[in-house]
């Protein structure tokens, strides 16, 4: 009988006790981050939550009757930019991924990347000086052929400046994250799949729909979540394009429009004073909680096939 | 409903290279023909050429003709779609759709082919085919459970069960038992031997025992070397190949001693 040996103990080196303790220092900085800004968040909007209109003059009634048609105006203009871009985004991925040469499928996927980098700032300027003069015309035959539609109804804008236009300029500014991960996603449908469809006598779209959508199906749920995300919490586009009005309405056409959480922050801020700030703070805890729940849910979705995760 | 292949003069291209040089051989209806060959040497690569799967990878092209029934598969007029829902196709690894079921599975190349079938037609067709591929009586009792819950023989069954549905006039196999055990092997032997009643058969093979068990006549491909391209050496009755071959080459790879 021996006794047992002694276990062997890892050596520490100065290295790996580096970069163990900047990798935690990092981690633990996003919690940091995280917390501060929570905690900013709910501790100026407490005062907010409560007050009424003798308290802060930019409310009407109280807190919660001001901040509704907010949220109703951020997750309606976010909904109609998503439905505008999905299909859109899918059909670019699926060029890009099925249908296109190879050459042009690199250069394509460039210039999508490229959509991406434009600053929002000047989405908005586009939206203003070219997009919504130029779909007035469209926006009067809509309401004149399809006005029966109660979307379509009401007086027409005379400038274009919509929640339509809005998601609109939206829709083009998600389009090149969604179209990344459509696209990313249909590249990875398994050859073997595409192969049996095609053997069966399919031909290029019903390959498609047999093999590579059922297969991309999260990742497009993903990528619309994301992108519905991103939707939600944009500002300057929003804030530039829109004519504002405090409603709740569903015509797209009219010059009376809801506006959107991070636009009326944006455009109220530099007035506002007293508890009219908190009141402002208080609606950015009701995006981020809007927003945290939206990314989330999209997490939630792409963690059930983990081989995506290269999609976020 | 089974047809007679011709092939005159094959020349089988990615880009520049040349994979597969001058093949010409003819395949009877309702026969098993197996192609065996060291690895590399074209025969899979062939085999795709019979139903135009080849050309699905970018840059694939062919030179010659294949006839199936005296029309030439690869005239500028023949849709590539309509030749493959007469030849069907049953690869090396089983690869039913992962998001339907043994039942959609079954009914995927006729719901492709734009027909529309009444469920009691469809129910029928699901049966008959399973049937067909000797899978009915394991997978009855759960047609609408998913196709990639069986196993590994059983989906290369479902696999088939597919391909037939079709009712294909040919059906091609590539290496359908390498990814498979012993015994779900000798099932879809027993598969082959079966189809061949109704169907013209093609198999590519790495096993020889499994060549001189199905099928009636064996093509050996051999390469010279890496870069050069595959070539139909001896194409004969399987007993022929297996017993007598003319050329040394094919006695040396059928006895073992090749390499």
């Amino acid at each position: 009988m021996t006794s047992a040996p002694a276990p062997i103990k890892a050596k520490l080196r100065v290295g790996d006790l580096v970069f163990s303790r900047s990798a935690v220092f990092a981690g633990s900085m996003i919690l940091v981050t995280l917390a501060a800004v929570a905690l900013f968040l709910i501790v100026q909007s407490i005062p907010a939550l409560s007050a009424t209109k003798e308290d802060a003059s930019i409310l009407e009634t109280n807190f919660w009757e001001y901040v509704g048609p907010l949220v109703f105006g951020t997750v309606w203009a976010a909904a109609l930019a998503l439905l505008i871009a999905l299909p859109i985004s899918i059909g670019i991925a699926l060029f890009i991924s099925h249908y296109a040469p190879r050459r042009l499928a690199s250069v394509l996927g460039y210039v999508v990347d490229l959509l991406a980098a434009v600053p929002s700032v000047v989405f908005g300027l586009w939206g203003i000086g070219v997009l919504a003069p130029a779909v007035v015309p469209v926006y009067t035959w809509l309401n004149e052929n399809l006005g029966w539609i109660p979307l379509f109804s009401g007086t027409v804008s005379a400038t274009g400046r919509t929640i339509l236009t809005a998601a609109l300029v939206l829709a083009v500014m998600v389009l090149p994250i969604m179209t990344a991960i459509c696209r990313e996603v249909f590249l990875q449908t398994p050859v073997l799949h595409e192969e049996a469809a095609l053997a069966l006598g399919a031909t290029r779209w019903e390959m498609i729909r047999v093999a590579v959508l059922p297969f991309g199906r999260s990742g497009i749920i993903s990528a619309s979540v994301l992108g519905l995300g991103r939707a939600l919490g944009e500002t300057m586009a929003v804030a530039m394009v829109l004519s504002a009005a405090h409603v709740v309405t569903f015509d797209l056409l009219t010059s009376v429009n809801p506006t959107t959480i991070a636009a009326n922050i944006a455009l109220s801020f530099p007035e506002a004073y007293a508890l009219n700030v908190n009141v402002l703070i208080a609606t950015g805890l009701i995006l981020f909680v809007v927003t945290f729940a939206v990314n989330a849910f999209a997490r939630w979705i792409i963690s059930r096939r983990k081989e995506f995760s290269g999609a976020n | 409903m089974s047809k007679r292949i011709e092939v005159r003069d094959l020349n089988v291209y990615y880009s520049k290279f040349l994979a597969v040089e001058g093949v010409t051989l003819e395949i009877e209806p309702r026969s098993v023909t197996a192609f065996i060959g060291p690895s590399g040497c074209g025969k899979s690569t062939f085999l795709r050429t019979l139903n135009r799967m080849h050309e699905v990878i970018p840059g694939a092209r062919v030179e010659g003709e294949v006839l199936i029934d005296g029309n030439n598969l690869y005239d500028p007029a023949v849709d590539p779609v309509l030749v493959r829902r007469q030849v069907g196709m049953v690869f090396q690894r089983p690869n039913p759709f992962p998001t339907m079921s043994i039942k959609e599975n079954v009914l995927a190349g006729v719901k492709l082919n734009n027909k529309r079938i009444s469920k009691s037609d469809a129910d029928e067709l699901v049966e008959r085919s399973l049937q067909g591929a000797n899978l009915w009586n394991e997978v009855k009792d759960r047609l609408d459970r998913p196709g990639s819950g069986l196993s590994g023989g059983q989906q290369q069954r479902l696999c088939i069960a597919r391909a037939i549905a079709v009712s294909p006039e040919v059906i091609l196999m590539d290496e359908p038992c390498s990814a498979l055990d012993p015994i779900s092997t000798l099932a879809i032997e027993d598969l082959i031997e079966e189809l061949k009643q109704q169907y013209t058969i093609v198999i590519v093979t790495h096993n020889m025992q499994q060549a001189s068990r199905v099928s009636d006549k064996t093509a050996f491909f051999n390469i010279a070397g890496t870069g050069r391209p595959g070539k139909l050496i001896e194409y004969a009755d399987t007993t022929t190949i297996f017993s007598n071959p003319s050329v040394q080459a094919t006695e040396d790879y059928v006895s073992g001693r090749f390499g």
